[in-house]
């Protein structure tokens, strides 16, 4: 995979802790740049409140699954990597679907299989298998870290515009007088594909015109 | 115990609440492999192949986890039926099919990481299916999921063609058209309830 010898040629060159920061956040942008971990984040971004929720469980399971995954790098048999860190990912998983139903049974509720299916996210798996499994426990998890706000960050931007434009509203407060027509498609999934896809527009014009560094 | 007919949840599987189009999962098949209509095609019946068997053991998995009181256990058990069956299938693709394995690439180890399987191991769970109506669920979601591939990759053939502006080349096409062809989808919704 590239992104795996990116990863590789990176390391060798050894970047500051702020630099493996940044690059989740913004160069290396899991959603907006890499197109990884669509499902949920499609899914649930129909308001603000649920984006920043299921972007902040996905960060916690990021987070523990890259430190763990890190430190038990040397003990995994390579036959069987795959396996043991869907295992351990689907353990903490478990764990966030728990805390989060005991946290919030109505947030639980509109979030539904969602929590469940951060298994699956690919975002966490490519993570595990290209940074964690390669590089120490501190380097992990500032990785874990940048990637896991880059993935809150684009989902908020989706769930602002889709809940700002499909209910006139904004963490659930009201911003538009009663004459507002609230574009409907926004909410329903339709909208969360023109959402993306006007998202990665934008980002695509500014790549465009920033200059190759 | 779930009341619907095995039409009704046929219908709704595959065109009403389509897995790709309205669920939104298995969005990255749905991007990744989409190019040709061919690779989509046999993508899609390797996912049914998959979704098939995995809803076959999920249900029985299920049962046995409610007979020992242990449902904290259902994910973990759930993800890894779905990696041994998706190892099965390389397997076997590697072995019939050289060439389909080539074009399939990457994309067939990822099925296990195909929300759209997961989901819907977790979606029978919770809508109380049996045994006959998880079969018939699990055919529906392949159907959907296979259609939508299908569709996807013919407008991406023509748009091949198309003239566009250098920005939109690419993914923020191909979901441009998703949203479209997802609008065209809620046309669907009523049918079979």
């Amino acid at each position: 995979m590239s992104r795996q010898s990116e990863d590789s040629t990176r390391t060798k060159l050894a970047p500051s802790p702020t630099d493996e920061f940044i690059k989740g956040l913004w160069r290396e942008n899991p959603v907006f740049v890499q197109v990884l971990g669509m499902c949920p984040v499609l899914a649930v971004s129909n308001t603000a409140l649920n984006a920043l929720a299921m972007g902040m469980a996905t960060a916690f399971v990021l987070l523990m699954s890259n430190i763990l995954v890190s430190l038990l790098r040397n003990f995994i048999p390579k036959e069987v990597r795959i396996a043991s860190y869907i295992l351990i990912i689907a353990t903490f998983v478990t764990i966030t679907d728990y805390a989060i139903q005991a946290i919030s049974v109505d947030l639980h509720k509109s979030l539904g299989a969602f929590i469940s299916l951060i298994v699956v996210n690919c975002l966490i798996l490519s993570r595990a298998e290209a940074f964690a499994s390669k590089n120490t426990v501190g380097k992990s998890t500032v990785d874990a870290l940048g990637m896991g706000l880059g993935f809150l960050f684009a989902l908020f931007c989706l769930g602002a515009v889709r809940e700002i434009l499909g209910s006139g509203a904004f963490f659930g407060i009201v911003l538009f007088p009663i004459e507002f027509q609230e574009w409907v498609v926004m909410i329903l999934p339709a909208g969360g594909f023109f959402t993306l896809a006007a998202w990665l527009l934008v980002f695509n014009l500014i790549k465009r015109k920033e200059p190759t560094s | 115990m779930n009341q619907e007919s095995l039409t009704q949840i046929f219908i709704n599987a595959s065109l009403v609440n389509n897995f790709v189009l309205a669920y939104f999962l298995g969005i990255c098949p749905f991007l990744g492999v989409s190019g040709k209509i061919d690779t989509a095609s046999k993508m899609g019946g390797a996912v049914t192949f998959v979704m098939l068997i995995s809803s076959m053991c999920s249900y029985g998995i299920h049962a046995l986890l409610v007979s020992i009181n242990a449902p904290f256990l259902q994910l973990i058990s759930y993800i890894v039926v779905i990696a041994s069956t998706v190892q099965l299938v390389e397997m076997f693709v590697k072995k019939m099919s050289p060439s389909l394995f080539r074009a399939l690439g990457i994309f067939l180890p990822l099925i296990t990481t195909n929300c759209a399987i997961l989901g819907l191991a977790l979606f029978q769970t919770n809508k109380g299916y049996d045994f006959v109506q998880s079969i018939v669920y699990a055919l529906g979601a392949g159907a959907g999921f296979t259609l939508a591939l299908v569709l996807i990759s013919g407008f991406r053939e023509q748009l091949e063609l198309a003239e566009v502006p250098k920005v939109i080349k690419g993914t923020v096409l191909t979901l441009m058209v998703a949203g479209i062809l997802s609008l065209a989808f809620m046309g669907f919704s009523g049918l079979g309830s």
